[in-house]
């Protein structure tokens, strides 16, 4: 099997791609970078991609609502080939500013299989403040992207990632099992004393996936929790790994989902 | 015909509930029982209705939110008023630009010079209100300076339809032209000129030039040589080029007996010795030289690190000033050498007691209002948060510190690391060259009256003169574009072969900067691209309108970089050509408009020797008989200099770009930390650890001492995460006031005698430097007397250190019971500028002195490197540095960091002593199989055991005769630690 290659979408103030192409690469891919234009303008094409990233940043600035503006670029002008791409055995994710593209766009949740139906919408924090912190998330739907992950710890970073969305699509999302990622109290926030959800997310949903389950849109930030160095409390875990004579961990849980991501080509 | 799109929200919107919180802070907004926010597009270009309905379409999110247009009534009736906010004419709104693009991308149209969007937002407030109180609100919800805001009652808005169509278009009446100034005039009228501006047909002036008599005669004295009266843009450009903003004239100057000035004899000279004697171990690749300094980061990569401030626009306009502050300080990062990519932020701020409410004003008669300390710290913070997170940079470093007399103008310091590889193609990627015959090149953002005077105004004291149109706001997208269509494409393609920012002074100053490299200049000003129609040709030239660089590039690759630049959305726009003429040419519709010889524009300026005199302050020293400690360090614990800032930490995104290592907050306490250490490059472990240091309290009583308080803070900061000593450099940041009196001018003298003496004992050379020297306020009080506020003389100081292993940090929080708690290094009886003394003034509503701590910088330089082999070890499991407060605030910190107590024994003199502010100390713990081996290595240093951390949450500290000194808990210090700002 050849090395699945990623492309990682740029431009318009997205800002996380470089770290999203080096998770994809330290997991075993092979990354382009690729600004929305080249890809409008067809110098780069989708069908060569197996795995598409809409990385995190602040496209537009999240003026006029976060990642409105960018998702209408992209389904002015990439609309058909995007559907063309979700609808062949790929993987796709968006990631924060990512995720909130992909709400905008309709590829996920795309109930009922309706892509491009707005479905999901992620409003500001009940705080209406940029917050960044840690989160423990529970694995809760059925996707290749968390497949043999069941807990998670793997930071935040935004102003509106509050997930909404109307009752009854809330409870297909349940039925359907979409909702992959749900906020919960676990090792990160026992150590720091925080509350599970860190924005009012309604059912503390952070992640949800198409019904395919190969679409994943989440709000945490995987690809900033590759290294042991990231976590919190990797002083304290240091003193008592050395204390107890075992060997210093080099990774942390994020890396897992881009490994899985690879994995579903091998 | 304009339309007019109002979008709400269906379901709750939390915005609304923090803007009603934030009412809460005026009497009438505790009145208000609900309120509601409307976001409103006006879109002044006549659209058919199937197009507006395509673009309130676009402007909506179906799940949530609902559009209405203005021409049909929207029936809302549950309200009793509605305010209306939004920019006032030429301020960047950055929603509006975002909302014009989608829309030209939407309808494949094109907006012309006299169309356009305008954002404002509607807030529908129910309560029982007078016109009076709802007067108030507005009054708390917009700044004047950017903002326009009316109201309505809701019967007014249901008979009138609505608010109605309302377009804050710039409107230049004048035609624009090129005037002659007469400077052939006596000298009052020349001071006159070069106080207040050149003079305009109806006897208003054009605003400060900062030109002295001495100045003005030089100019006059050009001018005559040539025959020529001199142009509006040519005494305009002089002025910006030869402002103490640019050119640094106070540390240039001979001063007293030294006669090449204080940055060559002191800061330089002690860079140049420092590099001398390290020879190969010269960690130093540019200094001085560029837009930002540069140190060895490993074989292939250097970084870089500047730090600038942005003090009176913050105090005009916070949100604009500190947000362009940190925008702008990142174009120093994509300035330097071929453009290097920003990797970290930082920033320091200094504020005034946000809780006084005294109103202050810029003119007489209760005239021109300045924002409160509690607006300009929201309007900071903010700006900052935007700046910083819509750029994809993180912000792991940064300070506040409080001082009412940071009341006029609040220090706002923010700086940039970058990385830059060594070599792009096999050229330096350090050195610029641009050529004659090489096209200038402006990009990014556009040309408006947004920024004029900027240099000018930041070198005088603020005042009622102080021009509104200094005001800008940043647009970091637009930078954003900017920033990667080089660093990440244009630079390493060779498309261009000099780079620098458009900052103070705009054009005038980024191109005849850039010049010097050719040796000349010839720029067309109609090419330049403005925002609008009927800027004056000087204005286009000084404009320091944010998001813009200025490239040098051979016609050759012009073609290839004009494409990629398009591609990605950045506008580029050959404005001139650089010449080798020995001349700075500008054109304006077919006439030259500016001629003067490169070498008088940059070098013509007379030097004014200065001459200083110094006597530190003489105050008493409180009676600390009958202070409790523990209540003290409670005390100390809530004071805003100390207490947790978590608020902002949390706020600023220091995860991003993934490099986080020993972040802002630290331990389970999360613990504001004094330094921090973040991986620039996912492929190295090298990691690059970030302090600060500053210590304005000293000021007045020992400026000496202040300065090597702020030097030994900031290397000690680092020292404490596991740096090495050797692999550290710093910056300088004056921030000085009044620095025309003489004695002001003999604090500043011995401050950098201090920087001389300490860089040289710690060899830690400064790469870069930047100094504001006028931070006054001169206005009025609400009695109509007049008030004039300084700034304590305030240096920070910056230290940047490459470590060899990132995951061998050390971090603050305590780790686990059984440890033991150690200090390191000698503790004085030097209470003097103490935050201990500090406090006791404040409460007693007297001024302290004493004994400020004095630094033994060659002694602290050998502890340091003992204690670096010590972190190399990693034998040490916590590591605090010794700062306000003293050791027992240190102690805290450690404490609720790790959510341990402990047990100490205080044998080392008198109990004010805990809170002795010595330097050259650190709290460590140590695991008890460490002990021996830790001792071992810093045995040459003062080394006190002072006990062990514990399970249970107590704090006990004893003295030498068992009496108990502090005794407390861990929830109870983290209470005190938290309570100042946790409703922030």
């Amino acid at each position: 099997m050849a090395t699945p290659r990623v492309l990682v979408f740029s431009g318009y103030g997205l800002n996380c791609e470089e770290e999203t192409a080096f998770a994809f690469e330290s997991a075993g891919g092979r990354s382009d970078v690729a600004h929305i234009n080249d890809v409008i303008d067809g110098r780069i094409k989708l069908d060569r991609y197996q795995i598409l990233a809409f990385p995190g940043g602040f496209s537009y600035g999240d003026d006029t609502g976060s990642g409105q503006a960018f998702g209408n670029k992209l389904r002015h002008h990439l609309w058909d080939e995007l559907l063309a791409f979700v609808r062949r055995d790929t993987l796709t994710i968006g990631i924060c500013n990512g995720f909130q593209i992909i709400a905008n766009l309709g590829l996920v949740p795309a109930v009922d299989r309706q892509y491009g139906d707005r479905q999901l919408a992620l409003l500001h924090n009940d705080s209406a403040r940029y917050t960044v912190r840690w989160v423990d998330l529970e694995v809760t739907g059925h996707t290749p992207w968390l497949r043999g992950i069941r807990q998670l710890s793997i930071p935040i970073a935004h102003g509106e990632g509050k997930v909404y969305a109307d009752p009854e699509t809330l409870s297909k999302l349940n039925r359907k099992g979409q909702v992959a990622l749900r906020y919960v109290s676990g090792e990160i926030c026992r150590y720091l004393n925080l509350p599970a959800n860190p924005n009012g997310s309604l059912e503390d949903i952070a992640g949800v996936t198409d019904e395919s389950g190969r679409i994943l849109g989440l709000m945490p930030h995987p690809e900033r929790a590759l290294f042991f160095t990231q976590l919190p409390h990797w002083p304290l875990l240091r003193e008592q790994y050395r204390r107890r004579g075992e060997p210093i961990p080099e990774t942390a849980s994020g890396r897992q989902i881009f490994e899985n991501g690879i994995r579903y080509f091998a | 015909m304009a339309s007019r799109i109002e979008i709400y929200s269906r379901v709750a919107d939390a915005r609304a509930g923090n803007l009603r919180q934030k009412l809460e802070a005026v009497p009438a907004g505790a009145k208000i029982t609900s309120l509601e926010l409307a976001d409103v597009y006006t879109i002044d270009k006549p659209l058919a209705a199937d197009q507006q309905r395509k673009v309130a379409d676009m402007l909506t999110n179906p799940v949530t939110q609902v559009a209405v247009f203005v021409n049909k009534r929207n029936g809302k009736k549950d309200f009793d008023w509605v305010i209306e906010t939004g920019f006032l004419p030429g301020v960047t709104d950055n929603v509006a630009t975002t909302a014009r693009e989608g829309i030209e991308d939407l309808l494949k149209v094109t907006f012309n010079r006299e169309e356009g969007v305008y954002t404002s937002q509607l807030i529908f407030i129910r309560g029982k209100l007078t016109d009076n109180e709802i007067r108030q609100l507005t009054e708390a919800l917009i700044n004047p300076v950017i903002q326009r805001a009316r109201y309505k009652r809701a019967k007014q808005y249901q008979q009138d339809g609505g608010m109605g169509v309302e377009l804050p278009k710039v409107r230049l009446s004048r035609k624009p032209r090129v005037d002659l100034v007469d400077i052939e005039v006596n000298d009052e009228r020349l001071v006159e000129i070069g106080r207040l501006g050149i003079p305009n047909e109806d006897g208003t002036r054009r605003g400060p030039l900062a030109l002295d008599l001495s100045y003005m005669k030089a100019i006059q004295a050009y001018f005559r040589q040539r025959k020529r009266q001199p142009t509006d843009v040519e005494i305009e450009s002089i002025a910006q080029t030869w402002s103490e903003h640019c050119k640094h004239t106070i540390f240039a100057d001979p001063i007293d007996d030294v006669s090449k000035g204080l940055y060559r004899t002191f800061i330089k000279e002690a860079t140049n010795r420092i590099r001398r004697k390290k020879g190969k171990k010269d960690i130093c690749v540019s200094v001085f030289t560029d837009n930002s300094g540069a140190i060895a980061f490993d074989d292939r990569y250097l970084v870089t690190h500047k730090v600038e401030t942005h003090n009176s626009p913050s105090a005009l306009d916070p949100f604009g000033g500190s947000i362009t502050g940190i925008v702008g300080v990142n174009r120093d990062t994509i300035g330097f050498g071929q453009g290097a990519k920003p990797v970290m932020n930082v920033y320091g701020f200094c504020f005034a007691d946000p809780n006084d409410d005294q109103p202050l004003y810029r003119a007489k008669n209760k005239q021109q209002k300045m924002l409160s300390p509690r607006r300009i710290m929201d309007g900071v913070v903010a700006g900052v948060n935007s700046g910083g997170n819509c750029s994809g940079i993180p912000t792991p470093q940064g300070f506040v510190y409080f001082d009412r007399r940071y009341k006029g103008k609040p220090l706002v310091f923010v700086g940039t690391v970058g990385l830059i590889p060594r070599e792009i193609n096999g050229r330096p990627a350090d050195q610029k060259q641009a050529q004659p015959g090489d096209l200038i090149v402006m990009l990014g953002g556009r040309v408006g009256l947004d920024g004029i005077h900027g240099a000018t105004f930041s070198s005088e004291a603020m005042d009622s003169g102080s021009p509104a149109t200094a005001v800008q706001i940043g647009d970091p997208i637009t930078q954003k574009k900017l920033s990667d269509a080089l660093v990440k494409e244009a630079r390493d393609l060779e498309l261009y072969t000099s780079i620098t920012d458009n900052g103070a002074g705009g054009l005038s100053c980024s191109v005849a900067e850039m010049a010097k490299e050719s040796g000349g200049c010839r720029v067309n000003l109609d090419t330049v691209p403005v925002k609008y129609a009927g800027l004056e040709p000087w204005q286009i030239w000084i404009s320091e309108s944010q998001e813009r660089m200025t490239v040098s590039v051979p016609p050759a690759r012009w073609p290839k970089l004009r494409k990629l630049l398009e591609r990605r959305g950045v506008e580029a726009t050959v404005i001139g050509q650089f010449t080798d003429s020995g001349r700075c040419e500008v054109t304006y519709c077919d006439q030259t408009v500016m001629d003067i010889d490169m070498d008088f524009l940059h070098d013509g300026l007379p030097t004014r020797p200065l001459t200083t005199t110094y006597q530190p302050d003489q105050r008493p020293v409180p009676d600390l008989g009958a202070i409790d400690p523990t209540k003290a360090l409670l005390a100390l614990l809530a004071r805003p200099s100390i207490a947790s800032h978590s608020f902002i930490s949390a706020q600023y995104d220091h995860e991003v770009q993934g490099g986080s290592v020993l972040k802002p907050l630290q331990g389970r306490g999360l613990v504001n930390a004094d330094a921090t250490v973040t991986r620039p490059l996912l492929t190295s472990p090298k990691g690059v650890a970030l302090s600060q240091g500053l210590m304005p309290s000293y000021s007045e009583l020992d400026s000496y001492a202040m300065a090597a308080g702020a030097i030994d803070m900031a290397i000690r900061g680092i020292v404490a995460v596991g740096a090495d000593i050797d692999q550290i450099a710093l910056l300088d940041n004056f921030c000085w006031c009044s620095s025309n009196d003489p004695q002001r001018l003999g604090q500043l003298k011995q401050a950098v005698q201090a920087c001389y003496d300490c860089s040289l004992a710690y060899e830690t050379p400064f790469i870069s430097g930047k100094d504001s020297m006028f931070n006054d306020f001169k206005g009025f009080d609400a009695e109509g007397n007049p008030v004039k506020i300084s700034i304590p003389p305030t240096l920070l100081i910056s230290a940047i250190a490459v470590m060899e292993s990132a995951a061998a940090a050390v971090s603050l929080d305590a780790k686990l019971p059984g440890d033991l708690l150690y200090l390191v290094g000698a503790t004085g009886d030097e209470l003097g500028g103490s935050e201990l003394y500090r406090w006791l003034a404040d409460e007693q509503g007297k001024e302290f002195g004493g004994p400020v701590p004095q630094i033994d910088a060659k002694q602290n330089r050998r502890l340091y490197a003992d204690f670096y082999r010590a972190a190399r070890e990693e034998l040490p499991a916590s590591a605090i540095s010794i700062g306000p407060g003293g050791l027992a605030v240190a102690l805290a910190r450690t404490l609720i960091g790790g959510r341990l107590g402990a047990r100490l024994q205080w044998k080392e003199g008198s109990t004010a002593r805990l809170f002795s502010e010595s330097g050259g100390r650190f709290l460590v713990t140590v695991a008890p199989d460490r002990q021996k081996r830790f001792e071992t290595v810093m045995k040459g240093c003062p080394l006190t055991v002072l006990g062990t951390l514990s399970y249970d949450q107590q704090v006990t500290v004893t003295g030498d005769r068992g009496q108990r000194l502090i005794h407390s808990s861990v929830p109870e210090l983290d209470r005190a630690y938290r309570a100042t700002f946790n409703q922030y």
